[in-house]
C-alpha cells in the first residue's frame, strides 16, 4: 500500500482525496496554487505544498512542477482528481517514469478511452450500440452532407478530442452543418489541440445515464450500478441520482453488464463511468468513457455503501477487487445537486466573491461535499463549483422532500448560486415524475439552446 | 495624470469633461469584470484611458481539458518589494554548484539582476536561479538541499 500520495487537484475533489487517504493511514501532501494559500483542506493534509500562481498552466495543469513537488515530498503515488490532468496520458506516463504511480488507469487504456473515435471501435467489439454517425473523422464537408442524409437530421458535430460537453454543435440542415464542421474544427484545434470532427446522430428526448465501474490491475471489473444525468444544462450536468427513475429492471442490467464489457474490453483499472444516451423505447447507445473519478461518484457512494476513492488508492496500489458483482447491492435512492456560484436569474453568469455567510444543511440522509467556509472567496480562475449536496433516502419521493428541505437549509451569501434552480427543480411535476430528457432544463427554463 | 496604485486615468479634477471621463471608466470598468478583461485601452476625442486590473493574472479556467506539459521559463516570483528573493519554482535548493564547492552568494555580497544566486533541481534539472534585483545579501533563509515551494523567500536583501 502506498505510503505517501500526492493530491494533484484543488476544492472539493482535494478534500475528498485527503479524507479518503487518512482512513486508511496513508499520507496525504496537498499542492495549492497562491489563489488556494487559505484553503481549509490544507491543514488537513500532512503537508502543503505551493506550486505556482493562480493560473492553471502554471499551477494544476503544469506537470512539471506536479512532479516536482511530488519528489520533494517524496510521495508513491498521485491522484490526479477530476478535471485538470486526470485524463492527460502524457502527465500519467511520466509520472509512472518517475516511479510515481499515477492513481488511475493504464496509459494505453486511457487514450483508447479517451478518443472518440476509438472508443467507438471498442464498442463496436464489445457489442455495444453507437450512435449512427461517422466510423472515423471526417474528411470533408461533402462527407458530413452524405452521412448527413443517410442518417438524418438533426446531427451533432463532435470534437473527437473534445468531452465534458465540450466541442459539440448540432446541425438541422446542410446550411448549419457546413457551418457547425468549419467552427467546430476551429474551435477543437484551439481547445484541444486536436481540429478532427466527426458526426453522430442526435438521438432526440434521450437520457443521459452513465454506469460506474472498478477494474482491478487482474482484469476484473465490477459495476456499482447506474446515475441518471440527464438534467443538463449546454451539456453541463445540474442534478444526478440513483436509480434511473427511467430504466426497467431488465435495462438498467443490460446496461451495467455493457459497462463491464467496454471496461474490459479497454483492459481498464481504476474506477471509470461509461456514458450512455438513452431513447425512449429504452434502446441504449454509447456516449463516451470517462477514465476519473467523477464528480457526482457520491450518488454512487450513497446506494452501494463502497467507498470509491478508497477502491482507486486500493487497486492503484495492486490489491484485488474482492467483491463479486452479486455483493454490490444498490439501496434507496439518492440525489444530487451541484451548488455553483452562477446567477441562475441572469444567464448562468459565474459569481466570483468572498462568501461571508455559509450554512450547510444536514441531519438524516443529508451528505455535503465542499471545501467552501465563511471568509473564502471563489476566484475567476476556476470552476465555479460551491459544492455537492447529496441525499439518500428509502424512496424517490422521500429523498426529493429531504432534499427540498436541505436546499432550503443551505444559505450561501452574498453570492449568487444555482440554489433557487435546484430548488425549483425539486418542485417540478416533470422531475417529480422521473420525466425529464438532456433537453430538459433549457426548455423548461429556456436559459438558451445548445450550440448550434 | 495615472494613479500610482492602479495605473488608472484620472481626469484633471474641475474640468468640464470630468463626468463624462469618470461615466467611461466605470462603463469600463464594469465591461471588463462582465467579460473577464484583465486590459482595456481606450481613446476618445477628449480622453486616451488605459486600464490594467492589478494583481495575479486571471485566466478562465478549463477544468475538463487536458493540456500538454508546459515546459515554459518559470515566471518571476513576485517579492515583497526589494525584501526577498523568493523561489519560482518548486524543487531542491542548493547554495553550491557543487557538495564541496563555494556559495554562489553569501551575506555582504552584492547582486545585480544577473548574478547567480543558487540552483534549485527540479526533476533531475538544475536551475540557475538569478537575482532580479540589485541589492545586498542579508541572510540566507534556506539550507543545502532543503526542499523548497513556489514563492518561498530564499534570500533576504537589502535592495540598493
Amino acid at each position: 500500500m502506498f505510503q505517501r500520495i500526492l493530491v494533484a487537484n484543488r476544492g472539493e475533489i482535494a478534500l475528498r482525496v485527503i479524507r479518503a487517504c487518512k482512513e486508511m493511514g496513508i499520507g496525504a501532501v496537498a499542492v495549492f496554487s497562491e489563489a488556494d494559500r487559505d484553503a481549509s483542506y490544507l491543514a488537513l493534509a500532512d503537508e502543503a505544498i505551493c506550486i505556482g500562481p493562480a493560473a492553471p498552466a502554471q499551477s494544476y495543469l503544469n506537470i512539471a512542477r506536479i512532479i516536482s513537488a511530488a519528489e520533494v515530498a517524496d510521495v508513491d503515488a498521485i491522484h490526479p482528481g477530476y478535471g485538470f490532468l486526470a485524463e492527460n496520458a502524457h502527465f500519467a506516463e511520466v509520472s509512472r517514469s518517475c516511479n510515481i504511480e499515477f492513481i488511475g488507469p493504464s496509459v494505453e487504456a486511457m487514450r483508447q478511452v479517451g478518443d472518440k473515435v476509438q472508443a467507438r471501435n471498442l464498442a463496436k467489439r464489445a457489442k455495444i450500440y453507437v450512435i449512427p454517425g461517422s466510423q472515423t473523422p471526417l474528411e470533408s464537408e461533402d462527407e458530413a452532407l452524405a452521412l448527413a442524409h443517410e442518417i438524418g437530421y438533426p446531427v451533432m458535430v463532435k470534437a473527437a478530442a473534445g468531452g465534458g460537453g465540450r466541442g459539440m454543435r448540432i446541425a438541422h440542415n446542410d446550411i448549419s452543418l457546413v457551418q457547425a464542421v468549419r467552427q467546430g474544427r476551429a474551435e477543437a484545434e484551439a481547445a484541444f489541440k486536436d481540429g478532427r470532427v466527426y458526426l453522430e446522430k442526435c438521438v432526440e428526448a434521450a437520457r443521459h445515464v452513465e454506469v460506474q465501474i472498478v477494474g482491478d490491475h487482474y482484469g476484473n471489473v465490477v459495476h456499482f450500478w447506474e446515475r441518471d444525468c440527464s438534467l443538463q444544462r449546454r451539456h453541463q450536468k445540474l442534478v444526478e441520482e440513483s436509480p434511473s427513475p427511467a430504466l426497467s429492471r431488465k435495462t438498467r442490467e443490460k446496461l451495467c453488464d455493457a459497462a463491464v464489457r467496454m471496461a474490459k474490453e479497454a483492459g481498464y483499472s481504476g474506477a471509470g463511468t461509461v456514458e450512455f444516451l438513452v431513447d425512449r423505447k429504452e434502446t441504449f447507445y454509447l456516449l463516451e468513457v470517462n477514465a476519473r473519478i467523477q464528480v457526482e461518484h457520491p450518488v454512487t457512494e450513497a446506494v452501494t455503501g463502497v467507498d470509491l476513492v478508497q477502491w482507486q488508492i486500493r487497486v492503484a496500489a495492486g490489491e484485488h477487487l474482492r467483491l463479486r458483482q452479486r455483493d454490490v447491492p444498490q439501496i434507496g435512492h439518492a440525489i444530487e445537486c451541484r451548488i455553483n456560484a452562477e446567477d441562475c436569474a441572469n444567464g448562468f453568469r459565474p459569481c466570483a466573491g468572498p462568501i461571508r455567510k455559509f450554512r450547510v444543511p444536514g441531519g438524516p440522509g443529508v451528505r455535503v461535499d465542499t471545501h467552501c467556509f465563511e471568509g473564502w472567496t471563489i476566484t475567476p480562475h476556476y470552476d465555479s463549483m460551491i459544492g455537492k449536496l447529496i441525499v439518500h433516502r428509502p424512496t424517490r419521493e422521500a429523498a426529493v422532500a429531504t432534499m427540498r428541505r436541505a436546499l432550503d437549509e443551505f444559505v450561501v451569501e452574498p453570492i449568487r448560486t444555482t440554489i433557487p434552480l435546484h430548488r425549483e427543480i425539486m418542485a417540478n411535476p416533470d422531475f417529480l415524475r422521473g420525466n425529464v430528457d438532456t433537453r430538459w432544463v433549457e426548455r423548461v427554463w429556456q436559459v438558451g439552446a445548445a450550440r448550434g | 495624470m495615472a494613479d500610482e496604485k492602479t495605473g488608472k486615468e484620472r481626469p484633471v479634477a474641475g474640468t468640464p469633461s470630468e463626468g463624462a471621463a469618470l461615466d467611461t471608466i466605470h462603463k469600463l470598468v464594469d465591461l471588463m469584470e462582465k467579460h473577464g478583461l484583465v486590459e482595456v485601452e481606450v481613446e476618445q476625442a477628449d480622453l486616451a484611458v488605459r486600464l490594467r486590473k492589478g494583481g495575479a493574472e486571471v485566466t478562465a479556467a478549463a477544468p475538463a481539458s487536458p493540456a500538454p506539459a508546459a515546459p515554459a521559463a518559470p515566471p518571476k516570483a513576485e517579492s515583497a518589494p526589494g525584501a526577498t528573493i523568493n523561489s519560482p519554482m518548486v524543487g531542491t535548493f542548493y547554495a553550491s554548484s557543487s557538495p564541496e564547492g563555494e556559495a554562489f552568494v553569501k551575506v555582504g555580497d552584492h547582486v545585480t539582476e544577473e548574478t547567480v544566486v543558487c540552483i534549485i533541481e527540479a526533476m533531475k534539472v538544475f536551475n540557475e536561479i538569478r537575482a532580479e534585483m540589485s541589492g545586498t545579501i542579508e541572510k540566507v533563509l534556506v539550507k543545502s538541499a532543503q526542499a523548497v515551494e513556489f514563492g518561498q523567500p530564499l534570500f533576504a536583501v537589502r535592495p540598493d
